[in-house]
């Protein structure tokens, strides 16, 4: 069977040299991202979700590092681009936003200036004054007043800015957006309106997103299909419908039932005992057996292979028959 | 803008206080220094009447209290005295030398932020190569030299060994200064009467000096830079820049340098005081004819009222300085408001 990958990640590895040692941040991370659809990547915090992230646009602060592995972007690695093209690359062909918005924009340049720069980067050609009128097009999309263009950052709600840098990452048409956390930092209400906006543009502009969340909720909401990140690699991946409904990997299963549901009477929350791996010396077989209720002795020892589930993907020794 | 005029008003009341506290301690340590400017003037022989006569004429025989007070009420009606010494206005002399100084430390502070702003980010760029590390050690070691040390070399070097550049004074000896002498400022003067030639000799003449003061305060500049771009490249609106596909270097010179110069302006206006003591020896080496020189000479003689008059001069000088900072401030920051 084809599909339409927009975004193929093969074997990927990325490494933090830190002085006591290496950190994984991804070990061994495949994922195929389709034309068209919203992909969720859900995993706690640290995990190497937003590392991932980073590296579709090589744009890793050092020390961090690629250090095997292939990101085809439309059948284009982008590991092997030279600086030159990953100008080009960022932002015309993949954009991102932000966790933070009231961080994510210059404080000290108009908000309709620094629309026009990231315009003219990608087209030179294009004029100042059309640049501008494209960046009040976009506004209005967005439900913005154009003449905001004008204010700076540090006058706009939060909100506001979100929507801003979505505009910013929508205006050159990108193939692939790529959302790192993009309603944490918002209220709840705010959330929600931001939420609506992004599936209105999805629609119009037939997007293709990949939505970085631990916030389950959203992802549910949001993602096509949805790929689950723990201790730097994948445990879990598969359509949105089976992995919320029917989770397979003993992580996962876990992730959803420590999610506080207000209908049913719990004394407690739930919650999953353990820590996190230690990413510089991780466990020799698979990452979540320190911490895993159904874990065995091969767990320990070997590093699960993946194993297709009824259509998804399961990194766990359990599913091997 | 009704705001910053109000904000300004303010700034400038609370200079006041600043002054009266700066003429006190003046006035006092002046006073507690040995010696007096009758003997400094009539050397240690006179005798005792000719020295109480000069005394009673200077009004030093009088309660240092009613001499303070009576020195306020001067000062109050913006009259500085007259020198104890010679007979000559203090406020005369100082105009006389003060636009010498104003051009030296203005060239300076230029010179400073010519090497410290772009060496500080090109170091915070390029952090923890072997380029940081000499940036780095260069500004260590530049802030250690004495201004006097650094001087003196390079008047060895540029003036003596190459005999490039002027090692002393603001003109040489084909100007002639009254020929275009107006405002004092020579680099004006010479440019307003379109006397090219002189203009390139008062320059040149800038040479040394400023750029021995500048490189010593560079060392600041560098590491103050750095250590704010430091800050800023880390935010996040340089990443999302970066993840825009806009270069690295625009990112870095254009939007990180502007984040990290406001505490930088901060520090220039702090600078100022600095800059005008650096003046003091600057000009001591290089025969400047400015306020430092001036100051200097006056030490020797004791001469209380010009002393006094001189550093309320360059109080004002800082306190002015630090205001019109205050206001680029809030042309670079949007977000400072008054």
């Amino acid at each position: 069977m084809t599909e339409d990958n927009i975004l193929q990640i093969k074997n990927l590895h990325v490494r933090f040299p830190i002085h006591i040692g290496t950190v994984r941040a991804v070990d061994d991370v495949s994922l195929s991202i389709r034309r068209g659809e919203v992909m969720g990547l859900v995993g706690e915090s640290g995990c190497g979700k937003s590392t991932l992230g980073f590296s579709i646009l090589k744009l890793l602060r050092p020390p961090g590092e690629i250090s095997a592995g292939q990101i085809l972007y439309n059948d284009r690695d982008v590991v092997s681009m030279g600086e030159k093209e990953l100008l080009s690359f960022r932002g015309r062909q993949v954009s991102m936003i932000f966790q933070d918005p009231l961080t994510s924009l210059n404080p000290l340049f108009r908000v309709g200036d620094q629309f026009v720069e990231a315009i003219r980067t990608h087209e030179p050609e294009v004029k100042p004054r059309e640049a501008w009128a494209r960046a009040e097009q976009t506004l209005k999309h967005l439900g913005i007043a154009p003449e905001r263009l004008v204010e700076y950052p540090h006058q706009m709600s939060g909100g506001m800015r979100q929507r801003i840098m979505i505009g910013m990452g929508l205006v050159l048409n990108p193939g692939l957006l790529i959302a790192d956390e993009p309603t944490t930092a918002l209220d709840v209400i705010v959330e929600a309106q931001f939420l609506d906006l992004l599936n209105r543009l999805r629609q119009e502009f037939n997007l293709t997103i990949l939505l970085i969340s631990h916030n389950l909720g959203i992802v549910a909401q949001m993602a096509d299909r949805v790929t689950v990140m723990y201790g730097g690699r994948i445990v879990e991946s598969g359509s949105a419908l089976d992995l919320f409904g029917n989770p397979r990997h003993p992580y996962t299963q876990g992730l959803l039932a420590s999610i506080p549901n207000i209908k049913l009477d719990q004394p407690e929350l739930r919650t999953m005992p353990g820590a996190p791996p230690d990413l510089v010396d991780p466990p020799p077989g698979c990452v979540f057996a320190p911490r895993c209720p159904q874990v065995m002795e091969r767990c320990r020892r070997h590093r699960p292979e993946e194993f297709n589930v009824s259509g998804m993907r399961v990194a766990c020794w359990l599913y091997d028959n | 803008m009704k705001n910053l005029i109000r904000y300004v008003v303010t700034r400038a009341l609370l200079t006041i206080p600043m002054l009266l506290i700066l003429l006190t301690i003046v006035f006092v340590v002046v006073r507690v220094m040995p010696g007096d400017p009758v003997s400094s003037m009539l050397g240690g022989h006179a005798p005792q009447s000719v020295i109480d006569q000069k005394k009673e004429e200077l009004g030093l025989n009088r309660p240092l209290i009613v001499q303070y007070g009576d020195y306020l009420m001067q000062i109050c009606r913006l009259d500085f005295g007259e020198s104890m010494i010679l007979h000559q206005k203090v406020l005369d002399a100082i105009g006389d030398k003060i636009p010498a100084t104003i051009e030296l430390t203005f060239f300076g502070m230029i010179i400073t932020l010519l090497v410290g702003v772009p060496l500080g980010a090109y170091a915070a760029d390029k952090r923890r190569s072997a380029q940081d590390y000499a940036i780095r050690l260069y500004g260590i070691v530049i802030y250690c030299i004495p201004v006097y040390w650094l001087g003196l070399m390079l008047q060895m070097i540029f003036g003596v060994w190459m005999d490039i550049l002027p090692v002393a004074g603001r003109t040489g000896a084909r100007v002639f200064v009254s020929t275009f002498e107006k405002t004092g400022f020579y680099t004006l003067d010479t440019l307003l009467v379109r006397d090219f030639e002189a203009f390139a000799d008062v320059m040149l003449h800038l040479v040394l000096p400023s750029v021995t003061l500048g490189l010593v305060l560079s060392g600041i500049f560098i590491r103050l830079t750095r250590a704010n771009m430091l800050d800023v490249l880390k935010s996040d609106y340089i990443l999302a820049a970066e993840a825009r596909g806009i270069r690295h270097r625009r990112v870095v010179y254009k939007h990180a340098i502007l984040n990290a110069f406001v505490p930088i302006l901060t520090m220039m206006g702090l600078q100022v005081a600095l800059l005008m003591a650096g003046a003091v020896l600057t000009e001591s080496t290089f025969s400047w004819p400015g306020m430092g020189r001036l100051l200097l000479e006056r030490i020797y003689l004791r001469d209380y009222p010009t002393i006094q008059g001189i550093i309320v001069i360059f109080a004002l000088i800082v306190a002015f300085v630090s205001l019109i900072v205050d206001i680029i401030y809030a042309l670079v920051d949007p977000r400072v408001r008054y």
